[in-house]
Protein backbone atom coordinates (compact mmCIF):
# COMPACT_ATOMS: atom_id res chain seq x y z
CA UNK A 1 0.00 0.00 0.00
CA UNK A 2 1.15 3.70 -0.77
CA UNK A 3 1.92 6.20 2.39
CA UNK A 4 0.01 8.96 0.86
CA UNK A 5 -3.50 7.79 -0.01
CA UNK A 6 -4.74 10.80 -2.12
CA UNK A 7 -5.86 14.00 -2.05
CA UNK A 8 -8.04 15.89 -0.08
CA UNK A 9 -9.89 19.53 -0.16
CA UNK A 10 -9.37 21.58 2.77
CA UNK A 11 -12.24 23.49 1.94
CA UNK A 12 -15.54 21.41 0.76
CA UNK A 13 -13.88 17.62 1.55
CA UNK A 14 -13.75 16.21 -2.19
CA UNK A 15 -11.22 13.59 -2.36
CA UNK A 16 -8.58 13.33 -5.59
CA UNK A 17 -6.44 10.90 -6.66
CA UNK A 18 -2.86 10.82 -6.06
CA UNK A 19 -1.59 13.67 -8.42
CA UNK A 20 0.26 17.12 -9.17
CA UNK A 21 -2.57 18.92 -8.41
CA UNK A 22 -3.20 21.64 -5.76
CA UNK A 23 -6.36 23.31 -6.10
CA UNK A 24 -10.08 21.86 -5.87
CA UNK A 25 -12.02 21.91 -9.21
CA UNK A 26 -15.45 22.34 -7.43
CA UNK A 27 -14.36 25.22 -5.02
CA UNK A 28 -10.36 26.28 -5.83
CA UNK A 29 -9.59 25.17 -2.25
CA UNK A 30 -5.97 23.82 -1.40
CA UNK A 31 -5.62 20.02 -1.78
CA UNK A 32 -3.58 18.24 1.13
CA UNK A 33 -2.25 15.06 1.28
CA UNK A 34 -4.06 12.13 3.00
CA UNK A 35 -1.52 9.73 4.87
CA UNK A 36 -2.29 6.04 5.12
CA UNK A 37 -2.44 6.34 9.01
CA UNK A 38 -3.46 2.58 9.48
CA UNK A 39 0.34 1.97 7.50
CA UNK A 40 1.87 4.17 9.12
CA UNK A 41 1.27 3.99 12.69
CA UNK A 42 1.80 0.53 13.89
CA UNK A 43 5.66 1.21 12.24
CA UNK A 44 6.20 4.71 13.83
CA UNK A 45 8.05 4.96 17.64
CA UNK A 46 10.59 7.50 18.85
CA UNK A 47 13.13 5.12 18.93
CA UNK A 48 12.70 4.15 15.16
CA UNK A 49 13.08 8.30 14.64
CA UNK A 50 15.59 8.84 17.28
CA UNK A 51 17.57 5.61 14.82
CA UNK A 52 16.90 7.67 11.73
CA UNK A 53 19.22 10.08 9.66
CA UNK A 54 20.40 13.21 11.67
CA UNK A 55 18.30 14.97 9.21
CA UNK A 56 14.14 15.86 8.26
CA UNK A 57 14.11 12.31 6.87
CA UNK A 58 14.02 10.53 10.24
CA UNK A 59 10.45 11.40 10.10
CA UNK A 60 10.17 9.86 6.94
CA UNK A 61 7.38 7.40 7.78
CA UNK A 62 5.24 10.70 8.20
CA UNK A 63 6.18 12.62 5.00
CA UNK A 64 4.34 12.17 1.73
CA UNK A 65 6.69 10.61 -0.43
CA UNK A 66 6.92 6.74 -1.34
CA UNK A 67 10.43 6.06 -1.89
CA UNK A 68 13.56 7.21 -0.29
CA UNK A 69 14.74 10.93 -0.51
CA UNK A 70 16.26 11.20 -3.91
CA UNK A 71 16.78 15.01 -3.36
CA UNK A 72 17.95 17.37 -0.08
CA UNK A 73 19.31 13.96 1.86
CA UNK A 74 20.71 16.11 4.66
CA UNK A 75 18.26 18.86 4.95
CA UNK A 76 16.64 19.86 8.67
CA UNK A 77 17.33 18.61 11.87
CA UNK A 78 18.70 21.88 12.96
CA UNK A 79 19.61 22.96 16.32
CA UNK A 80 17.19 24.10 18.82
CA UNK A 81 18.83 26.67 20.70
CA UNK A 82 17.95 27.32 24.67
CA UNK A 83 18.02 31.17 24.49
CA UNK A 84 19.46 32.28 27.94
CA UNK A 85 20.07 35.69 27.31
CA UNK A 86 17.21 36.33 24.97
CA UNK A 87 15.21 34.52 27.50
CA UNK A 88 16.42 36.90 30.32
CA UNK A 89 15.72 39.97 28.22
CA UNK A 90 12.26 39.20 27.53
CA UNK A 91 11.56 37.82 31.19
CA UNK A 92 11.27 34.18 29.86
CA UNK A 93 13.30 31.34 31.57
CA UNK A 94 12.15 28.52 28.81
CA UNK A 95 12.86 30.32 25.50
CA UNK A 96 14.05 28.15 22.46
CA UNK A 97 15.21 29.48 19.31
CA UNK A 98 14.68 26.74 16.77
CA UNK A 99 17.51 27.82 14.34
CA UNK A 100 16.92 27.28 10.17
CA UNK A 101 19.40 29.72 9.55
CA UNK A 102 21.55 27.34 9.15
CA UNK A 103 19.51 24.58 7.65
CA UNK A 104 21.36 22.57 4.63
CA UNK A 105 22.22 23.66 1.99
CA UNK A 106 20.92 26.97 1.52
CA UNK A 107 20.27 28.60 5.09
CA UNK A 108 16.34 28.40 5.43
CA UNK A 109 13.75 26.31 6.18
CA UNK A 110 12.93 26.19 2.51
CA UNK A 111 15.38 23.13 1.97
CA UNK A 112 12.77 21.67 3.97
CA UNK A 113 10.23 21.97 1.52
CA UNK A 114 12.04 21.53 -1.41
CA UNK A 115 13.73 18.39 -0.43
CA UNK A 116 10.07 16.89 -0.24
CA UNK A 117 8.81 18.62 -3.43
CA UNK A 118 11.77 17.52 -5.47
CA UNK A 119 11.74 13.92 -4.03
CA UNK A 120 8.10 13.51 -5.00
CA UNK A 121 8.61 15.91 -8.60
CA UNK A 122 10.96 12.43 -9.09
CA UNK A 123 8.38 10.11 -8.21
CA UNK A 124 6.06 12.24 -10.48
CA UNK A 125 8.56 11.63 -13.45
CA UNK A 126 9.33 15.27 -13.60
CA UNK A 127 12.73 16.62 -15.38
CA UNK A 128 11.93 20.24 -14.57
CA UNK A 129 10.85 22.31 -11.72
CA UNK A 130 10.07 25.52 -11.44
CA UNK A 131 9.17 28.23 -8.59
CA UNK A 132 7.67 31.98 -8.04
CA UNK A 133 9.96 33.07 -4.97
CA UNK A 134 11.17 35.64 -2.91
CA UNK A 135 14.56 34.41 -2.66
CA UNK A 136 14.63 31.43 0.18
CA UNK A 137 13.01 29.31 -2.33
CA UNK A 138 14.74 30.65 -4.85
CA UNK A 139 17.96 29.83 -3.32
CA UNK A 140 16.75 26.29 -2.30
CA UNK A 141 15.15 25.18 -5.58
CA UNK A 142 18.14 26.32 -7.73
CA UNK A 143 21.02 24.08 -5.47
CA UNK A 144 18.25 20.95 -5.10
CA UNK A 145 17.72 21.25 -8.59
CA UNK A 146 21.85 21.27 -9.22
CA UNK A 147 22.00 18.13 -6.71
CA UNK A 148 18.95 16.19 -7.86
CA UNK A 149 20.12 17.03 -11.86
CA UNK A 150 16.48 18.44 -12.84
CA UNK A 151 16.06 21.59 -15.00
CA UNK A 152 14.94 24.70 -13.37
CA UNK A 153 13.33 28.40 -14.05
CA UNK A 154 13.41 30.37 -10.73
CA UNK A 155 10.75 33.48 -10.81
CA UNK A 156 11.67 36.09 -8.60
CA UNK A 157 11.09 39.84 -7.87
CA UNK A 158 13.39 42.38 -9.77
CA UNK A 159 13.99 44.09 -6.76
CA UNK A 160 15.54 41.38 -4.55
CA UNK A 161 18.73 41.77 -2.59
CA UNK A 162 21.46 40.51 -4.11
CA UNK A 163 22.36 38.45 -1.68
CA UNK A 164 18.99 36.18 -2.72
CA UNK A 165 20.12 36.52 -6.56
CA UNK A 166 23.49 35.71 -6.43
CA UNK A 167 22.60 32.81 -4.56
CA UNK A 168 20.29 31.36 -7.27
CA UNK A 169 22.46 31.81 -9.78
CA UNK A 170 25.53 29.93 -8.34
CA UNK A 171 23.94 26.92 -8.88
CA UNK A 172 23.34 27.42 -12.90
CA UNK A 173 19.36 27.84 -12.79
CA UNK A 174 17.27 30.09 -15.65
CA UNK A 175 16.12 33.03 -13.11
CA UNK A 176 13.22 35.31 -14.49
CA UNK A 177 13.81 38.44 -12.78
CA UNK A 178 9.58 39.93 -12.78
CA UNK A 179 9.00 43.44 -13.45
CA UNK A 180 6.72 43.21 -10.49
CA UNK A 181 6.14 42.05 -6.24
CA UNK A 182 6.09 38.92 -5.28
CA UNK A 183 2.15 38.72 -5.59
CA UNK A 184 2.46 39.67 -9.22
CA UNK A 185 5.65 37.29 -10.13
CA UNK A 186 2.85 34.57 -8.15
CA UNK A 187 -0.08 35.49 -10.45
CA UNK A 188 2.40 35.05 -13.72
CA UNK A 189 3.38 31.80 -12.42
CA UNK A 190 0.06 30.46 -11.43
CA UNK A 191 -0.97 32.03 -15.00
CA UNK A 192 2.47 29.76 -16.55
CA UNK A 193 1.75 26.78 -13.85
CA UNK A 194 -0.40 24.59 -16.64
CA UNK A 195 1.59 25.70 -19.67
CA UNK A 196 4.82 24.14 -19.51
CA UNK A 197 4.42 20.64 -18.01
CA UNK A 198 7.49 22.06 -15.17
CA UNK A 199 7.18 20.61 -11.56
CA UNK A 200 6.34 24.54 -9.68
CA UNK A 201 7.27 23.33 -6.37
CA UNK A 202 4.43 26.00 -4.93
CA UNK A 203 1.98 25.84 -7.29
CA UNK A 204 1.15 22.23 -8.59
CA UNK A 205 3.43 20.48 -6.17
CA UNK A 206 2.34 22.35 -2.89
CA UNK A 207 0.44 19.83 -1.28
CA UNK A 208 3.69 18.19 -1.11
CA UNK A 209 5.78 20.83 -0.88
CA UNK A 210 4.15 22.20 2.13
CA UNK A 211 4.26 18.48 4.37
CA UNK A 212 7.76 19.42 4.21
CA UNK A 213 7.68 21.48 6.85
CA UNK A 214 5.61 19.71 9.22
CA UNK A 215 9.48 18.30 9.76
CA UNK A 216 10.13 21.70 11.80
CA UNK A 217 7.18 20.82 14.32
CA UNK A 218 8.23 17.26 14.98
CA UNK A 219 12.44 18.51 15.42
CA UNK A 220 11.20 20.55 17.86
CA UNK A 221 8.94 18.06 19.77
CA UNK A 222 12.07 16.03 19.70
CA UNK A 223 14.64 17.92 20.70
CA UNK A 224 12.57 19.36 23.76
CA UNK A 225 12.37 15.52 24.91
CA UNK A 226 9.52 14.39 22.93
CA UNK A 227 7.07 17.65 23.96
CA UNK A 228 5.03 19.94 22.68
CA UNK A 229 6.09 23.75 23.78
CA UNK A 230 3.18 26.17 25.35
CA UNK A 231 3.79 28.79 22.57
CA UNK A 232 5.57 28.93 19.00
CA UNK A 233 6.20 32.13 17.33
CA UNK A 234 6.46 31.85 13.62
CA UNK A 235 6.48 34.78 10.63
CA UNK A 236 3.99 34.33 8.26
CA UNK A 237 4.14 35.10 4.16
CA UNK A 238 2.28 32.98 2.54
CA UNK A 239 0.90 31.60 5.77
CA UNK A 240 2.16 27.65 4.92
CA UNK A 241 4.50 27.15 7.60
CA UNK A 242 2.42 28.41 10.60
CA UNK A 243 -0.37 25.76 10.10
CA UNK A 244 2.27 22.67 9.10
CA UNK A 245 4.00 23.60 12.44
CA UNK A 246 1.12 23.09 13.82
CA UNK A 247 -0.16 19.58 11.81
CA UNK A 248 2.76 18.26 12.81
CA UNK A 249 2.65 18.73 16.62
CA UNK A 250 -0.49 17.03 16.44
CA UNK A 251 0.45 14.30 14.22
CA UNK A 252 2.96 12.98 17.00
CA UNK A 253 0.71 13.36 19.29
CA UNK A 254 -2.40 11.54 17.44
CA UNK A 255 0.42 8.38 16.92
CA UNK A 256 1.39 8.91 20.87
CA UNK A 257 4.81 10.28 20.55
CA UNK A 258 4.44 12.91 22.71
CA UNK A 259 1.37 13.75 25.56
CA UNK A 260 -0.96 16.62 24.38
CA UNK A 261 -0.57 19.52 22.31
CA UNK A 262 -1.09 22.61 24.42
CA UNK A 263 0.91 24.85 21.93
CA UNK A 264 -0.64 28.16 21.11
CA UNK A 265 0.44 29.76 18.01
CA UNK A 266 1.78 33.18 16.98
CA UNK A 267 1.77 34.75 13.54
CA UNK A 268 4.47 37.22 13.03
CA UNK A 269 4.33 40.01 10.05
CA UNK A 270 5.80 43.41 9.38
CA UNK A 271 3.36 46.29 9.62
CA UNK A 272 4.24 46.93 5.81
CA UNK A 273 2.64 44.18 5.05
CA UNK A 274 0.45 42.35 7.79
CA UNK A 275 -2.74 40.69 5.89
CA UNK A 276 -3.00 37.99 8.20
CA UNK A 277 -1.59 39.33 11.52
CA UNK A 278 -4.46 42.22 10.73
CA UNK A 279 -7.25 40.14 10.13
CA UNK A 280 -6.39 38.43 13.62
CA UNK A 281 -6.25 41.46 15.57
CA UNK A 282 -9.12 42.75 14.00
CA UNK A 283 -11.04 39.01 14.41
CA UNK A 284 -12.19 39.64 10.71
CA UNK A 285 -13.23 36.69 8.60
CA UNK A 286 -11.39 37.40 5.87
CA UNK A 287 -8.12 39.07 5.01
CA UNK A 288 -7.72 42.06 3.31
CA UNK A 289 -4.78 42.06 0.37
CA UNK A 290 -2.48 44.33 0.61
CA UNK A 291 0.52 46.05 -1.36
CA UNK A 292 3.86 45.45 0.73
CA UNK A 293 6.04 47.63 1.43
CA UNK A 294 8.81 46.57 3.85
CA UNK A 295 12.38 45.49 3.92
CA UNK A 296 11.63 42.11 5.54
CA UNK A 297 10.98 40.96 1.88
CA UNK A 298 11.11 37.17 2.44
CA UNK A 299 7.65 37.64 3.85
CA UNK A 300 6.48 40.64 1.81
CA UNK A 301 3.25 38.63 0.49
CA UNK A 302 0.00 40.39 0.22
CA UNK A 303 -1.87 37.88 -0.47
CA UNK A 304 -0.99 34.88 1.27
CA UNK A 305 -2.38 31.71 -0.16
CA UNK A 306 -2.70 29.63 3.33
CA UNK A 307 -3.94 33.00 4.59
CA UNK A 308 -6.84 31.08 5.90
CA UNK A 309 -5.61 28.68 7.42
CA UNK A 310 -2.70 30.43 9.08
CA UNK A 311 -5.82 32.12 10.47
CA UNK A 312 -7.65 29.49 11.60
CA UNK A 313 -4.32 28.00 13.00
CA UNK A 314 -3.90 30.62 15.28
CA UNK A 315 -7.48 30.74 16.45
CA UNK A 316 -7.83 27.29 17.27
CA UNK A 317 -4.54 27.07 19.37
CA UNK A 318 -6.10 29.95 21.38
CA UNK A 319 -2.80 32.50 20.24
CA UNK A 320 -2.63 35.42 18.89
CA UNK A 321 -0.60 37.95 16.26
CA UNK A 322 0.73 40.96 15.98
CA UNK A 323 3.40 42.89 13.72
CA UNK A 324 6.58 45.53 14.13
CA UNK A 325 7.70 48.23 12.53
CA UNK A 326 10.71 48.53 10.20
CA UNK A 327 13.06 49.96 13.30
CA UNK A 328 11.76 46.95 15.13
CA UNK A 329 12.84 44.23 12.47
CA UNK A 330 16.72 45.80 12.78
CA UNK A 331 16.16 46.18 16.49
CA UNK A 332 15.09 42.32 16.33
CA UNK A 333 17.67 41.06 14.39
CA UNK A 334 20.58 42.82 16.53
CA UNK A 335 18.79 42.26 19.74
CA UNK A 336 19.32 38.14 18.77
CA UNK A 337 22.95 38.62 16.94
CA UNK A 338 23.81 40.38 20.38
CA UNK A 339 22.24 37.92 23.20
CA UNK A 340 22.61 34.64 21.02
CA UNK A 341 25.04 35.01 18.02
CA UNK A 342 22.72 34.10 15.87
CA UNK A 343 22.45 36.42 12.45
CA UNK A 344 18.48 35.98 11.35
CA UNK A 345 17.56 37.86 7.99
CA UNK A 346 14.46 39.96 8.26
CA UNK A 347 12.31 38.02 8.62
CA UNK A 348 14.19 36.67 12.22
CA UNK A 349 13.67 40.27 13.30
CA UNK A 350 10.27 40.46 12.70
CA UNK A 351 9.50 37.08 14.83
CA UNK A 352 12.26 38.05 17.22
CA UNK A 353 10.57 41.25 17.61
CA UNK A 354 7.18 40.28 17.80
CA UNK A 355 8.17 37.63 20.45
CA UNK A 356 9.22 40.97 22.72
CA UNK A 357 5.93 42.63 21.84
CA UNK A 358 3.99 39.66 22.99
CA UNK A 359 6.02 38.95 26.06
CA UNK A 360 5.81 42.47 27.02
CA UNK A 361 1.80 42.05 26.66
CA UNK A 362 1.84 38.97 29.02
CA UNK A 363 1.05 36.58 26.67
CA UNK A 364 3.47 33.85 28.11
CA UNK A 365 4.30 32.63 31.43
CA UNK A 366 7.70 33.36 32.96
CA UNK A 367 8.37 29.73 32.98
CA UNK A 368 6.37 28.68 29.71
CA UNK A 369 8.41 26.83 27.28
CA UNK A 370 8.43 29.48 24.58
CA UNK A 371 9.94 28.74 20.93
CA UNK A 372 10.78 31.18 18.03
CA UNK A 373 10.48 29.92 14.28
CA UNK A 374 14.14 31.60 12.87
CA UNK A 375 13.16 30.50 9.08
CA UNK A 376 16.68 32.22 7.37
CA UNK A 377 19.89 33.65 7.34
CA UNK A 378 20.57 37.16 8.53
CA UNK A 379 24.13 36.92 5.83
CA UNK A 380 21.27 37.00 2.81
CA UNK A 381 20.02 40.16 3.79
CA UNK A 382 23.02 42.14 4.80
CA UNK A 383 20.99 45.42 2.99
CA UNK A 384 18.36 45.14 5.63
CA UNK A 385 21.22 46.31 8.03
CA UNK A 386 23.98 47.82 6.41
CA UNK A 387 24.87 51.58 8.14
CA UNK A 388 23.20 50.49 11.41
CA UNK A 389 25.17 48.55 13.41
CA UNK A 390 27.55 50.91 14.50
CA UNK A 391 31.14 51.53 13.18
CA UNK A 392 34.44 49.76 13.06
CA UNK A 393 37.35 51.34 14.44
CA UNK A 394 40.50 51.78 12.32
CA UNK A 395 43.78 51.99 13.73
CA UNK A 396 47.17 51.40 12.59
CA UNK A 397 49.73 48.24 12.94
CA UNK A 398 51.26 48.82 16.25
CA UNK A 399 50.41 48.85 19.81
CA UNK A 400 50.00 52.32 20.77
CA UNK A 401 47.42 53.08 18.05
CA UNK A 402 45.30 50.07 19.77
CA UNK A 403 46.03 51.80 23.31
CA UNK A 404 44.79 54.66 22.02
CA UNK A 405 41.62 53.49 20.63
CA UNK A 406 41.22 51.40 23.38
CA UNK A 407 40.73 54.92 25.37
CA UNK A 408 38.30 56.03 23.48
CA UNK A 409 35.24 56.28 24.62
CA UNK A 410 33.59 55.52 21.99
CA UNK A 411 35.27 52.12 21.63
CA UNK A 412 35.09 50.86 25.07
CA UNK A 413 30.97 51.91 24.98
CA UNK A 414 30.79 49.75 21.63
CA UNK A 415 32.50 46.57 23.59
CA UNK A 416 30.21 46.84 26.22
CA UNK A 417 27.19 46.99 24.82
CA UNK B 1 -11.99 43.41 -29.28
CA UNK B 2 -14.41 42.38 -26.45
CA UNK B 3 -12.72 41.56 -23.09
CA UNK B 4 -10.57 38.16 -22.78
CA UNK B 5 -10.03 35.75 -19.44
CA UNK B 6 -7.53 34.16 -19.10
CA UNK B 7 -8.73 30.72 -17.93
CA UNK B 8 -7.42 28.56 -15.14
CA UNK B 9 -6.32 24.45 -15.68
CA UNK B 10 -9.01 23.64 -12.96
CA UNK B 11 -11.84 25.43 -15.39
CA UNK B 12 -10.66 24.60 -18.76
CA UNK B 13 -12.83 21.43 -18.68
CA UNK B 14 -15.66 23.88 -18.98
CA UNK B 15 -14.36 25.45 -22.30
CA UNK B 16 -13.23 22.72 -24.22
CA UNK B 17 -9.92 22.71 -22.68
CA UNK B 18 -9.62 26.77 -24.24
CA UNK B 19 -7.10 28.53 -22.28
CA UNK B 20 -8.73 32.30 -23.28
CA UNK B 21 -12.70 32.94 -23.81
CA UNK B 22 -13.88 36.33 -24.56
CA UNK B 23 -17.18 38.14 -23.23
CA UNK B 24 -19.21 41.32 -22.89
CA UNK B 25 -17.87 44.61 -21.48
CA UNK B 26 -19.70 45.20 -18.37
CA UNK B 27 -18.57 44.22 -14.54
CA UNK B 28 -17.01 41.15 -12.80
CA UNK B 29 -20.63 39.95 -12.10
CA UNK B 30 -21.56 40.71 -15.26
CA UNK B 31 -18.61 38.97 -16.80
CA UNK B 32 -19.42 35.69 -14.79
CA UNK B 33 -23.12 35.73 -15.66
CA UNK B 34 -21.75 35.47 -19.49
CA UNK B 35 -19.36 32.67 -18.72
CA UNK B 36 -22.26 30.64 -17.21
CA UNK B 37 -24.34 31.45 -20.03
CA UNK B 38 -21.23 30.22 -22.62
CA UNK B 39 -20.27 27.65 -20.56
CA UNK B 40 -23.03 26.25 -17.97
CA UNK B 41 -21.81 25.21 -14.42
CA UNK B 42 -18.96 27.09 -14.50
CA UNK B 43 -20.24 29.66 -12.18
CA UNK B 44 -20.68 27.64 -9.48
CA UNK B 45 -17.32 26.87 -9.39
CA UNK B 46 -16.46 30.66 -8.73
CA UNK B 47 -19.28 32.00 -6.39
CA UNK B 48 -20.48 30.19 -3.48
CA UNK B 49 -24.08 29.65 -2.46
CA UNK B 50 -25.57 33.27 -1.78
CA UNK B 51 -23.45 34.64 -4.99
CA UNK B 52 -20.71 36.14 -3.54
CA UNK B 53 -17.31 35.05 -5.12
CA UNK B 54 -15.09 32.38 -3.58
CA UNK B 55 -12.67 32.96 -0.70
CA UNK B 56 -9.36 30.88 -2.89
CA UNK B 57 -10.63 32.72 -6.11
CA UNK B 58 -8.50 35.25 -7.32
CA UNK B 59 -9.56 37.59 -10.36
CA UNK B 60 -7.70 40.23 -12.23
CA UNK B 61 -8.24 42.92 -13.89
CA UNK B 62 -5.35 44.39 -16.52
CA UNK B 63 -3.24 42.40 -13.60
CA UNK B 64 -4.64 44.54 -10.73
CA UNK B 65 -6.25 42.46 -8.14
CA UNK B 66 -10.34 42.94 -7.97
CA UNK B 67 -10.03 43.63 -4.41
CA UNK B 68 -7.97 46.63 -4.91
CA UNK B 69 -10.79 47.97 -7.44
CA UNK B 70 -14.18 47.51 -6.90
CA UNK B 71 -14.56 43.90 -5.94
CA UNK B 72 -17.14 41.93 -8.47
CA UNK B 73 -18.57 45.32 -9.13
CA UNK B 74 -15.76 46.43 -11.09
CA UNK B 75 -15.88 47.60 -14.54
CA UNK B 76 -14.55 45.67 -17.26
CA UNK B 77 -14.34 47.73 -20.53
CA UNK B 78 -13.44 46.22 -24.71
CA UNK B 79 -9.45 45.63 -24.79
CA UNK B 80 -9.51 44.65 -20.95
CA UNK B 81 -7.53 41.25 -20.21
CA UNK B 82 -8.90 39.52 -17.17
CA UNK B 83 -7.11 37.13 -15.26
CA UNK B 84 -8.81 33.74 -13.25
CA UNK B 85 -6.36 32.11 -10.82
CA UNK B 86 -6.21 29.82 -7.93
CA UNK B 87 -4.92 31.32 -4.58
CA UNK B 88 -1.46 29.90 -4.77
CA UNK B 89 1.03 29.55 -1.87
CA UNK B 90 4.03 31.32 -0.79
CA UNK B 91 7.33 31.27 -1.55
CA UNK B 92 8.43 32.31 1.46
CA UNK B 93 7.81 31.54 5.22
Amino acid sequence: MPKVLGMKCRECGEEYPTSPIHVCELCFGPLEVVLNWDEIAPRVTRERIEAGPPSMWRYWDLLPVEGPPTVGKNVGFTPLVKAEKLGRELGLNNLYIKNDAVNHPTLSFKDRVVACALTKAREFGYDTVACASTGNLANSVAAHSAEGGFKSYIFIPSDLEQGKVLGTLIYGTNVLSVTGNYDEVNRLCAEAGGKYGWAFVNINLRPFYGDGSKSFGYEIAEQLGWRAPDHVVVPCAGGSLISKIYKGLNELDKLGLIDGVPTKMYAAQAKGCSPITTAIKTKADVFKPQRPNTIAKSIAIGNPADGYIAMDTVRKSGGWADDVTEEEIVDGIRLLGRTEGIFAETAGGVTVSVTKKLAEQGYFGENDTVVIAITGNGLKTQEAVVGKLGQTVGIQPNLASLEAALKTEQLLAGSAS
Amino acid sequence: MAVQVLVPTPLRKFTNNEETVTVAPGTISSLVDDLEAQFPGIKARLTDDSGELRRFVNIYVNEEDIRFLSGKDTAVVDGDAISIVPAIAGGAS
